[in-house]
């Protein structure tokens, strides 16, 4: 049986692509009817009872689980914050563009029942400053579920007061790391800051603060809707419920796919439905499961039929389930390309804060420049190794540790620990060589 | 520059949103740019006074975020991912057509950009932000131009309908 | 005291214990790890973090190991918890400090050897400790155009930079001035000034101080030295009351350098600009290095006998005409305790004038500086208001408004202020009181009122209430001469409405260097040496000296109108300016030009004492040992590090030698002499003897009795690693080895600070104490009268009159800035650049009824005179008001000023 899509969250935008993101088209497909429910709960039943037996876990990529989350809110501390996290930068994902494209009332409706599950009544949208449609929609959205009594003051005669404010970023993927999007939408560097105290103690203006991302947010109707308890059978273990699976790259049909956690990376690449294989029929080399911060899996069998479990591929393998995005290469790809180019990623996106991101980056970025474009020297790889230690010592053996205050800095060494673990003589050769060998396979 | 009367009471308004004005720094640097096409230093002294910082500290903040152009660039940006999807897809190829075909045109400011996640129908490319998918070279071009001929617009959305 | 023991009991921090490295240490809890640490003789590297700013964790350096802590915390930001046991040396450490250290020599040019840095840098000293022995990195370091100048005074070398953010923090957390910012991002991460904006900070020099590397030059001191050739020693600097201590380095017999030193007590290791480049007025080519007398009306050089001699004469001849009421002494602010003390002994009890004053009628009087119940610089920390009333702090005394600005800023201590015009810390205040001149008193009396609960009416009065309520402890007030074109008797019947509070503290911030140490030595009409009433220091002081003066004196305006009309013989000036200084310039010129016979010592001549019978020359700052006493009545050393090129002579040596002209030998031979007959005679500065001064780390607070608790005697153990970029301690071990052999050096001197500290000593707060109660360094007098009692103020001030306002005129407020016009600023090339326009501030709104734009000039006239000014509008300045800076050069402000009119009242015309 070939897996399939378990819609949830993208039922609506699925269903009325015409109109899903306009307040009548939202509201006609159920929109706000589990705000109408959460209001005539008790507050603390929402977070305590129905997300916490959900099992949800945030959606942005450390996978945290939510009800955890907002029960590390320093108790009796007003005012405090919700700061949406819509800064998606993480490369190869692209689900939460698509959210706030086609159902930005979705998010509205999961903004308002957190704000009032944990009492909070100023809530920030943080969205990527490139994302131009998005911010519209999301903006137009606000103004008319204000409009409709579903924010404002005394939302649906129920005594809850709430005010979004969408604030715009603009070009920096270090905002997506939650302190850093603190500092950026107080008008600041987008630099992380120093942990503790963490946001939910002294957060926005040093204020408790709780940052959600965009998916996690617009799953909370659903999970008011069916119960938390229904939510968590779906899924598998403690990787509950659906998550939206960015898939692009070497697949025959690329996009966003809500899958139901515990089917395989096999399933996701191949089954039909879903990403369909590789358009030239060539073998996956390797794929990047988790978004460009995440180690890389390979073809085998032992990776491709691992499933969408995030603690069992963080077990397993050390690498994550992140933000959701799977970018798969077949083998006609030079890993140390890919590789290169994510090294060029971090250095451009490094905030630049702590000396091994800033200038370890920079240099890891440089030597792989030489040995993807032929020009690498015998030695490079451990090199690269070496530098890559003193950004995330241990970085083979999970779980790793990091110098640097963020997870950008081992982010960075991701790509090059996975060319140490399964590309290592491929590597070698090319800096022998000068050139990357892709097999001829006769057809 | 100075912002327009209109933009002015804008600018206001966005100030007020917040708890502290330094906050604001983004939403005004967003709005001055859709209004100049560019951050100038004027731009930055003026949102300086509006927040109630200095002109230094405006500028750290601006400098740190990419979209903020700090020298005039043009009508239209063309920002072309290369990213690892769009790599393999034909990005780098795009840019380096878009890059000669308007290397001298003062309107086109082509610049290469991170993953903009459009990677479900790369490679892909944003004009003035506006998302531009399923790209090759010649495609991407007539984008351009059409943008250039009027055929396109785009939003222009900093000054927020919030 | 016992008051205060329990105090400190109460507030003794809550120990934890830690293990470093395998030694169990007791460290108060919370404590930052990388301090303790420190603190124990564990030296965990770093660039980032400093002891006085907020740590960031941005370098990576200070990496460790903390059993049951996952990864390598930062020791800067790792509060010391019970039981920590952390690690600083294990392999994995040690490759992390490799490779930190290589990650951050990739990009640096290490240009050492044409580094001002080399030798003495931290990126070096490090590397060679914790570092990798080689780079690996072959690749295009990055470029960048070198060096810019991020203003007047420092130069940015962005190659060398390490991103550290030490000097974007001190002008955003320290200064207050953010005007240096982080540009662009990642790998091309810069240090910049927005364009057009230089980083005009009063602080900037700090920032080169901290600096680990040499990204940050200072102009003054570039290319002028290579660090090992260096030998400092540690002084205070004099520029203004504040004496913030200071390592003073010179080379080949030239200053070359002043760093902060950190004096918890004062400065905190910061020092504003003017007082670390000031150094070089002490080698401008106009300073005067021999004496000389008036022949065929030229001054020409002679010996020094000779020049004693025709002083001598002159000081005879005055005494011989008109008696010692003919005699007058003016200045003596800018030197030190022992020139204030020797010249008060030769004034007082051998001339027997008391016409002797160390202001210039720009002050206060000394009933009011000496006899309010005194506040330190420290209790601003933990008062329950600071009250500044009046007195530009930033420009006056910068490192006091430093320290203001912390307690308002980061402790939170309800800065109110109460002034004519917009201040440095106007923007820190919880509230502004704003008045005209002329209704200071009542504006404060609205103040009193409000806080007593009497609704006052003005909202700014309430408001300033509100912020205290709840709060405890005294309410320091800052008090200074904001305004000089404002009566001194408006600002002392405010003082007098504040003085009713509920234990108020007063830190009387007048700005002149020495100047409360002359006060407290006597060098002011009605007082004797050791804050005494000449009434009540008759007897004392007759018996010490052998004569005082009959009657209480005049006062410097006292004087010269006197001198205008003939009746001074005989005019000392003591570093006197009084063109420049004194606020009726008109009084001033005539006065000099009364005189009969005018005694000029001096550093410079100047237009005041141009036309002097005899000049003096004496050594200058840097050139002289001796104390001096800070606005809080701190009396610390300043040290000799130079040797001056001709025969200049510290100025008490003068008034010895003049002294034994006139037949009496004070029989003073060193500074430290002079200290000791001060201790002995001198009741406020009883046990404040030179074995004390020697031996007390942050010098010692008047009156010793009230204070010795606070002493804290013997030199640090911990040596400086770095020449300056962390905050030295006082009583580190400068290096003292080549201070120049003077042939005057007392014997006393050279004693290395090794001897003066017994081995196996424990230099803490507590032998201070023990030893100041044990060790009273005033004898006992055998008979005779008793030492008499510290002068206290009584109050009893008259009402001053409140001038009727015209409605056309505008009030003058008349304040000082720092870059001024003053004979040293003058002779420092460096602030050449940085004395602003002189303009004169008008409300825009006043600026508007004027009907002119800025820029225009416009006619101002007084009933003093009339001169044509450049127009700038101020918010600052309010409504009814015009602001013309005090001291600025050629401003002729005190051209404008009657000295004594309650206020100066102006027309300002536009010229057509």
């Amino acid at each position: 049986m070939s897996a399939t899509e378990t819609r949830l969250v993208t039922t609506r935008l699925r269903e009325r692509p015409e109109d899903s993101w306009t307040f009548d088209g939202a509201r006609a497909s159920g929109a706000y009817e589990s705000l109408e429910q959460a209001l005539g709960m008790s507050p603390e039943s929402i977070g305590a009872e129905q997300v916490a037996a959900s099992g949800l876990r945030g959606r942005g990529g450390a996978g945290f689980p939510a009800a955890t989350k907002w029960s590390f809110l320093a108790p009796d501390s007003y005012p405090r914050y919700l700061v949406v996290n819509a800064d998606e930068g993480e490369p190869s994902t692209f689900k939460d563009r698509m959210l706030l494209e086609l159902d930005p009332h979705a998010i509205i409706e999961g903004i308002a029942i957190a704000a009032f599950a944990v009492g909070c009544h100023l809530a920030f949208i943080y969205v990527r400053g490139e994302f131009a449609l998005g911010y519209e929609r999301l903006t137009d959205a606000v103004r008319d579920a204000r409009e409709k009594g579903f924010l404002g003051s005394n939302i649906q005669g129920s005594g809850f007061d709430l005010e979004v404010v969408v604030h715009r970023g603009a070009g920096a993927y270090i905002c997506g790391e939650e302190s850093a999007l603190i500092e950026s939408l107080e008008g600041e560097r987008g630099m992380p800051r120093i942990k503790p105290p963490f946001p939910a103690v002294a957060g926005l203006y040093a204020k408790p603060t709780v940052v959600n991302n965009v998916e996690t947010l617009a799953t909370l109707p659903h999970i008011i809707a069916m119960g938390g308890e229904r939510y968590a059978e779906l899924g598998v273990n403690k990787s509950t419920g659906t998550r939206i699976f960015s898939l692009s790259g070497h697949v025959k049909r690329p996009g966003n796919y809500e899958v139901e956690l515990g089917i395989t990376f096999r399933d996701l690449i191949f089954s039909p439905e879903l990403g369909g294989g590789t358009p030239s029929g060539r073998p996956v080399k390797f794929f990047i499961p988790g978004g460009a911060s995440s180690q890389w899996l390979t073809g085998s069998d032992e990776h491709l039929d691992a499933p969408l479990d995030m603690d069992y591929v963080q077990q397993t393998f050390g690498v994550m389930l992140g933000s959701g995005a799977v970018m798969v290469y077949d083998d006609t790809v030079n890993p140390a390309l890919v590789a290169w180019r994510l090294a060029k990623f971090f250095a451009h996106e490094s905030c630049g804060k702590c000396t091994p991101c800033r200038e370890g980056a920079g240099w890891i970025e440089k030597v792989l420049y030489r040995i993807s474009h032929g020009e690498g020297r015998p030695n490079d790889l451990d090199l690269l190794f070496s530098v890559g230690n003193s950004i995330s010592p241990g970085v083979l053996n999970a779980p790793f540790t990091q110098t640097t205050i963020c997870p950008l800095g081992p982010s960075t060494v991701s790509s090059v620990a996975s060319l140490h673990k399964y590309f290592r003589d491929e590597v070698i050769a090319m800096c022998s060589n000068g050139r990357p060998s892709i097999p001829v396979i006769a057809s | 520059m100075t912002f327009t009367s209109t933009n002015l009471a804008r600018a206001h308004e966005i100030v007020a949103q917040y708890p502290k004005p330094k906050s604001a720094i983004l939403p005004l640097a967003h709005l001055a740019q859709d209004q100049d096409g560019w951050l100038s230093p004027d731009a930055m002294r003026e949102i300086a006074a509006l927040v109630g910082e200095t002109p230094a500290e405006v500028l750290g903040t601006c400098s740190f975020y990419t979209m903020f152009k700090r020298t005039p660039c043009g009508k239209y940006v063309v920002s072309v991912c290369t990213n690892v999807t769009c790599l393999i897809l034909g990005g780098p190829e795009i840019l380096e057509h878009l890059e000669a075909r308007y290397a001298a045109d003062a309107d086109v400011h082509v610049e290469e950009v991170e993953c903009p996640a459009a990677c479900g129908n790369a490679p892909s490319m944003q004009v003035n932000y506006e998302f531009h998918e399923h790209l090759n070279p010649e495609i991407a071009a007539a984008i351009v131009d059409d943008y250039k001929s009027g055929v396109l617009t785009a939003r222009g959305v900093s000054g927020g309908k919030a | 005291m016992s008051d205060k023991n329990a105090q400190r009991e109460a507030s003794a921090p809550d120990l934890v214990t830690i293990t470093v490295d395998g030694n169990s240490v007791q460290v108060p809890r919370g404590e930052l790890l990388i301090k303790a640490a420190q603190e124990h003789g564990t030296y965990i590297p770093r660039f980032c973090w400093h002891e006085r700013m907020k740590p960031v964790g941005m370098c990576r350096m200070c990496l460790v190991q903390i059993e049951g802590v996952r990864g390598f915390p930062p020791a800067c930001t790792t509060p010391v918890a019970d039981g920590m046991v952390v690690n600083t040396l294990s392999d994995d450490v040690k490759t992390i400090q490799d490779g930190i250290l290589e990650l951050l020599l990739i990009n640096h040019p290490l240009d050492c050897p044409v580094c001002d840095r080399g030798g003495e840098c931290p990126l070096q000293d490090t590397t060679l400790a914790f570092g990798p022995g080689e780079s690996r990195f072959t690749e295009e370091k990055r470029h960048w155009e070198k060096p810019i100048p991020i203003s007047d005074l420092v130069l940015l070398d962005r190659e060398r930079c390490i991103q550290c953010a030490r000097c974007t923090r001190f002008a955003d957390e320290i200064a207050g001035d953010p005007l240096i910012t982080f540009n662009e991002r990642a790998g091309h991460t810069e240090i910049a000034t927005f364009p057009d904006e230089p980083f005009s900070s009063y602080f900037s020099g700090n920032t080169v101080q901290i600096c680990p590397v040499g990204a940050l030059t200072a102009k003054p001191y570039r290319f002028r030295a290579r660090p090992w050739d260096l030998s400092a020693v540690e002084t205070s600097c004099t520029t203004c009351s504040m004496h913030c201590r200071g390592a003073l380095e010179s080379s080949s017999n030239r200053l070359v350098r002043l760093l902060g030193i950190d004096s918890e007590p004062v400065n905190h290791g910061w020092l504003c600009d003017k007082g670390r480049y000031g150094y070089e007025a002490l080698h401008h080519e106009d300073r005067v290095h021999h004496p000389m007398i008036r022949r065929g009306g030229e001054l020409v050089a002679c010996t020094w006998p000779e020049a004693l001699d025709v002083a001598a004469d002159g000081l005879r001849a005055a005494l011989a005409d008109g008696g010692a009421a003919s005699i007058a002494v003016l200045g003596g602010a800018r030197g030190t305790n022992e020139d204030a003390y020797v010249w008060a002994r030769f004034a007082k009890g051998v001339l027997r004038t008391d016409n002797v004053d160390a202001q210039l009628g720009d002050g206060l009087p000394a009933t009011v500086a000496l006899g309010l119940p005194h506040a330190t610089i420290a209790d601003l920390d933990t008062a329950r208001a600071i009250v500044v009333l009046g007195a530009d702090l930033k420009e006056e005394v910068p490192v006091l408004y430093l320290r203001a600005r912390r307690a308002a800023v980061e402790l939170g201590v309800p800065l109110i202020e109460i002034n004519a015009a917009a201040t440095g810390l106007t923007e820190y205040a919880v509230a502004g009181l704003t008045y005209a001149p002329g209704e200071q008193a009542e504006t404060v009396a609205a103040f009193v009122g409000a806080l007593a609960g009497t609704p006052s009416g003005n909202d700014a009065a309430d408001a300033a209430a509100a912020a205290l309520s709840g709060r405890t402890g005294p309410i320091v007030v800052v008090v200074g001469r904001a305004n000089l074109a404002e009566h001194a008797d408006a600002t002392v019947a405010a003082i007098a409405h504040l003085a009713e509070l509920d234990d108020p503290r007063f830190l009387v911030a007048l700005r002149r260097s020495n100047v409360r140490g002359a006060l407290e030595l006597g060098l002011t009409p009605g007082f004797l040496p050791g804050r005494v009433a000449l009434a009540d220091g008759r007897d004392w002081y007759e018996e010490m000296w052998g004569a005082v003066p009959d009657a209480v004196g005049m006062d410097a305006l006292g004087i010269l109108d006197a001198a205008a009309s003939g009746g001074i013989g005989a005019l000392v000036l003591l570093g006197a300016d009084l063109l420049a200084d004194c606020p009726d310039a008109d009084l001033a010129a005539r006065g000099i030009a009364g005189a009969k016979f005018t005694i000029a010592v001096d550093t410079f001549i100047t237009k005041s004492n141009r036309d002097a019978s005899v000049f003096l020359p004496v050594t200058g700052w840097g050139e002289q040992d001796g104390t001096v006493t800070n606005l809080e009545g701190r009396v610390q050393r300043v040290a000799r590090k130079v040797s001056p090129d001709g025969t200049a002579m510290p100025d008490w040596r003068i008034a010895a030698e003049l002294a034994l002209r006139l037949r009496e030998d004070f029989d003073l031979a060193t500074a430290e002499e002079v200290q000791d007959e001060i201790a002995r005679v001198a009741p406020a500065f009883a046990g404040v003897d030179a074995a004390l001064l020697r031996r007390a780390r942050d010098g010692a607070v008047l009156p010793l009795a009230d204070h010795a608790d606070e002493l804290v005697l013997g030199r640090l153990s911990i040596p400086i690693t770095a020449a300056s970029w962390e905050p030295i301690a006082p009583g580190a071990d400068l290096d003292e080895a080549d201070a120049p052999d003077a042939p005057d050096a007392p014997a006393t001197e050279g004693a290395t600070p090794d001897a003066e500290t017994p081995d196996g000593q424990t230099p803490d707060a507590e032998t201070g104490v023990d030893a100041a109660e044990s060790e009273p360094a005033s004898e006992p007098v055998p008979s005779g009268p008793e030492m008499p009692a510290l002068y206290e103020w009584e109050g009893g001030v008259p009402t001053p009159s409140r001038p009727a306002r015209d409605a056309y005129a505008l009030r003058l407020v008349s304040s000082r800035v720092l870059y001024d016009g003053g004979v040293m600023t003058g002779a420092t090339p460096s602030f050449a650049s940085l004395v602003g326009p002189v303009e004169l501030h008008l409300n825009p709104y006043d600026r508007d009824r004027i009907g002119v734009a800025d820029g225009a000039r416009v006619r101002v006239t007084s009933s003093r005179g009339g001169l044509d000014l450049v127009v700038r509008a101020d918010p600052g300045v309010p409504a009814g008001t015009a602001g013309l800076a005090w001291n600025l050069p050629g401003s002729a402000a005190s051209g404008l000023i009657d000295a004594t009119a309650p206020v100066t009242d102006l027309r300002v015309e536009s010229i057509r």
